[in-house]
């Protein structure tokens, strides 16, 4: 099958509109005869849900949390992006539009990242009216702050739980649906597949995660909204139960998996602690608006404070290296985040890492306590040279700007960034790859959409800081509503769908035989130990710099270990009841297969772009280097073994702007 | 650190549960105290036992998923944190722990420490929402100011991450400081003034149908907050319900 993006003809700043006035339309009558299944509730699942039944569709939401406000979006920091030049520092959709497809090193669509950049103003406006409050100036109008990877504040915030915020007034717009009845809304329910009939997606197949019970759900499109698949690593800042099974079982039915590859290593998170670590946290990019990162200049001082013979404090300015504004001046600790990572695994690996493992950074506040601090002395007509009072009004400002990241880091590390450097280190964060989608969102398979971080469309090899949640509700709230309908359309006179039909039975009885299999192995490891044995494979092998002979390796072990899980696996309990083994060792199987096809992406992809690093391909000073000839989207058709998988092609043209070598100097 | 824990074991909602003592060894200060409980659990399955089952999923103190009643208080002895942010250097070698799920008529047991939340959620659906839909032309986010006073204010009660604690450490299992922090977050904005009036009543009545006892102003709630949301939001939420109601 040739891929087919349906990118909409017409100059590039016309498209959306000109698409939108030519999709069909669904009357209200005939909404209420049209069921719409939503997977997931973060931002982009829960905005879609609320939204399509605004417009009158029934809708089913299925959740795995207990409940819809719990979805992984509500732990993201730092803020949303939109191209409001509120702060009239020179923003439009164009430059929105420009860095976003720069700062994703040139792997993105043009189409889509220009509606992105287009609608992101919409957001903000919807999230005000829906009462998210985000942070103001004193005369009362929105703030704004920087982000990486870009030249001006265009970030939207709401102190360091943007996310929660946001993910809440979604929630407060599905909630005003559930009580309308508009949305049925199914917690604690795990998605297992998804039922094709004559081609069309027509429903899944549910676990109710508390009684155990396999449900029948149809309806006339289905909507994936089920995040991305960072857990693959097993460490991730995703949470707990994030996972990729509802994408992977669209893709074993026919949706083409994207990119797989492009995974975004996140610079500033708190280093990894002990072999009992379940997860990693992550500290706001946003603090590198004030942060500097810095390692020190002599080996014999990395050493000494590796064995904590000597303190940070204690190295004079000039020994101290401050690797990003060395490197990077124009853009010092602000540059995007996959530059950013792997300049501070080039320190690390050079022997200049600062905490017991070697694996750390430094990430100072001093010099940003001691600016704010003077500022406000002034301001109040106090004494700038005063030593204490500049530090104790210094902290005051810092601690309003970023005092609950410095709480969570002193509650998990024991030590108080506000006199001492925090120590970050990279880990494993957002996927950029997933479902491929065309311009209406709609995968491989006709009725199946996908949407937010579950698609693979608008971040190319790299995502943008404060980027995700402006995708997702993008999509949720402005893109699926509109281009659903034109599908949906199609639909009018079927009537209800029928759960009683082979196919259905079908997938029913191949989710059966999983679990049984699982419940009646009895084998002698519990799902963890396979999960970090895959996590140390994909980190060691696939992390934030690739080679062949790694990749190669990577899949046989994989492919070795996923034999072995199936051989080994123990998951204690019933199928008929409260099993949380038993639902982590699903999830564990679909990240076995789509660990493989990683690597094979990964191999097959002989360039460095963006998050995606091979050690074979890069410029003389250690920069990524892309190549015209990769100049495509990596979409892997299901074939049984993931080594079997088809690549298809889809290429990435560029009409409006220039593909060139990315500088952040 | 060796430690002896107490835990609350229930099969499901339907059978009596028991405390069962699990010794545990080998204990890092640096672990949260969900680490610790996956040690045991780890422990228990490769033994042939059930895991323990608990709620729990960002890790990060967020989700509002994990609870527990730690030695008799929500989210366990530290302050401002969440159960997966309680660390075990919290904890002294030697130590015993007693850990429960979170107690209330409205909250039922699933299984062993997971309780069922579900009312809260449906509060939410009585108004806990501003009803506009989603268009492409609502009005630009700067064209009614908000002072930042207010929307600090309200970014304070809106921060509840719907955890259940206040619940949980009420001796009337009173709902009202998770109620007054949404109430009080729409009440602050002028978003929120339209249908402050049906709000109020819609969500108070809700509360008071599943089962939630009243305040009577002990004030533990706001001590066992993780996210210290304040008694304020309580007094907010009656001075509105007592306005909703005069006007009728």
């Amino acid at each position: 099958m040739a891929l087919d993006s349906k990118i909409p003809k017409g100059p590039l700043a016309d498209k959306w509109t000109s698409h939108k006035n030519s999709i069909d339309l669904v009357n209200p009558a005939n909404k209420r005869n049209i069921d719409v299944i939503v997977v997931g509730t973060g931002l982009a699942g829960g905005s879609a849900a609320a939204t399509l039944a605004e417009l009158g569709y029934n809708v089913k939401a299925f959740c795995f949390q207990d409940s819809p406000r719990r979805a992984h979006s509500i732990a993201a920091q730092g803020g949303i992006n939109a191209a409001k030049n509120y702060q009239g520092d020179g923003d439009s959709t164009y430059r929105l539009f420009y860095d976003t497809v720069k700062g994703g090193d040139y792997r993105s669509r043009e189409a889509n990242v220009y509606r992105l950049a287009e609608v992101s103003t919409n957001i903000i406006d919807q999230c005000v009216a829906q009462g998210v409050p985000f942070a103001r100036d004193y005369g009362g109008l929105l703030d704004n702050r920087s982000f990486g990877g870009v030249l001006v504040s265009r970030t939207f915030y709401a102190k360091g739980q943007t996310g929660q915020q946001l993910l809440l007034g979604a929630y407060s717009a599905m909630n005003r649906q559930i009580g309308r009845g508009k949305i049925k809304m199914y917690n604690r329910h795990e998605m297992l597949d998804v039922v094709v009939v004559d081609g069309k997606a027509r429903g899944i197949i549910t676990r109710n995660l508390v009684t155990g019970e396999i449900e029948r759900h149809s309806g006339h499109a289905v909507v994936l909204g089920s995040g991305g698949y960072g857990n693959v690593f097993y460490l991730s800042t995703n949470a707990m139960g994030s996972n990729v099974t509802a994408a992977w079982k669209a893709h074993k039915r026919g949706a083409y998996f994207a990119n797989p590859c492009y995974t975004q290593i996140h610079p500033t998170c708190i280093p990894v602690s002990g072999d009992h670590q379940s997860k990693l946290t992550l500290m706001s990019e946003s603090l590198r608006n004030d942060g500097r990162i810095w390692v020190p200049k002599k080996l014999e001082d990395a050493k000494a404070i590796q064995n904590k013979t000597l303190k940070p404090t204690a190295i004079a300015e000039e020994d101290r290296d401050y690797f990003l504004e060395r490197r990077y001046p124009a853009f010092g600790n602000l540059v995007p985040r996959d530059v950013a990572s792997r300049a501070a695994k080039e320190r690390c690996d050079a022997g200049f890492g600062v905490n017991a493992t070697g694996e750390a950074v430094f990430l100072d506040f001093a010099s940003a306590i001691i600016r704010y601090g003077k500022e406000q002395a002034h301001v109040k007509g106090l004494d700038e040279n005063n030593d204490d009072l500049v530090q104790s009004l210094g902290k005051e400002i810092v601690k309003s700007k970023y005092g609950n990241l410095f709480q969570m880091y002193e509650k998990i590390v024991d030590e108080n960034p506000y006199e001492t450097p925090m120590m970050i280190y990279p880990a494993v964060h957002y996927t950029m790859g997933g479902v491929w989608v065309d311009y209406n969102l709609q995968t491989t398979v006709p009725g199946l959409y996908a949407i937010g971080e579950a698609n693979f469309s608008d971040h190319g090899a790299n995502r943008l800081g404060a980027s995700a949640l402006m995708q997702g509700l993008a999509d949720g709230y402005f893109v699926l509503p509109y281009t659903i309908g034109n599908y949906l359309s199609n639909d009018i006179r079927t009537g209800p769908i029928s759960t009683e039909t082979k196919e259905f039975e079908e997938a029913e009885k191949n989710v059966r035989q999983q679990i049984d299999q699982f419940i009646n192995n009895k084998g002698s490891k519990p799902v963890d130990y396979f999960h970090k044995r895959l996590g140390k494979i994909m980190w060691n092998k696939c992390g934030m710099a690739r080679n062949e002979k790694d990749l190669k390796e990577a899949i046989e072990e994989i492919s070795a270990l996923r034999k072995e899980f199936y051989k080994e696996v123990l998951v204690p309990g019933d199928a008929d009841e409260f099993n949380e083994e038993l639902a982590k060792a699903g999830r564990v199987a679909d990240f076995l297969e789509l660990g493989e096809l990683f690597a094979k992406d990964a191999l097959v992809r002989e360039e460095s772009a963006g998050g995606h690093f091979r050690e074979e391909y890069q410029t003389a000073d250690g920069e990524a280097q892309r190549r015209k000839e990769f100049q495509f989207v990596s979409a892997w058709e299901y074939k049984g073994e993931p080594k079997d998988a088809q690549l298809h092609k889809e290429e990435l043209v560029y009409e409006n702007i220039e593909v060139k070598e990315r500088s952040y100097k | 650190m060796k430690l002896t824990l107490k835990i609350w074991r229930q099969k499901n909602a339907k059978n009596k549960g028991k405390i069962v003592e699990y010794p545990i060894d080998g204990i890092s200060p640096d672990m949260s105290f969900l680490e610790m409980l996956d040690v045991l659990n780890q422990k228990l399955i490769t033994e042939g036992e059930e895991p323990v089952a608990f709620d729990h999923d960002c890790r990060e103190g967020i989700c509002g998923s994990c609870s527990l009643y730690i030695n008799g208080e929500a989210h366990g002895p530290d302050r401002r944190v969440t159960t997966c942010q309680l660390h075990m250097r919290k904890f002294k070698d030697g130590d015993t722990i007693f850990i429960e799920p979170f107690r209330a008529n409205a909250f039922p047991v699933i299984k062993d420490l997971i309780v069922d939340r579900s009312a809260f959620d449906r509060i939410q659906h009585a108004g806990g929402f501003i009803s506009v839909n989603t268009s492409g032309n609502t009005q630009d986010g700067n064209a009614i100011p908000i002072s930042k006073h207010a929307a600090d204010e309200a970014m304070d009660a809106a921060t509840c991450i719907g955890c259940g604690a206040c619940v949980a450490s009420c001796k009337n299992s009173s709902a009202m400081l998770f109620v007054g922090a949404k109430v009080s977050q729409y009440a602050l904005l002028p978003q929120g003034q339209v249908e402050a009036t049906d709000r109020v009543q819609n969500m108070v009545a809700q509360m008071d149908l599943e089962g939630f006892g009243n305040c009577t102003n002990t004030g533990a709630c706001e001590v066992e907050c993780p996210k210290g949301i304040s008694l304020e939001n309580i007094a907010r939420m009656n001075r509105e319900l007592i306005k909703a109601n005069l006007k009728g």
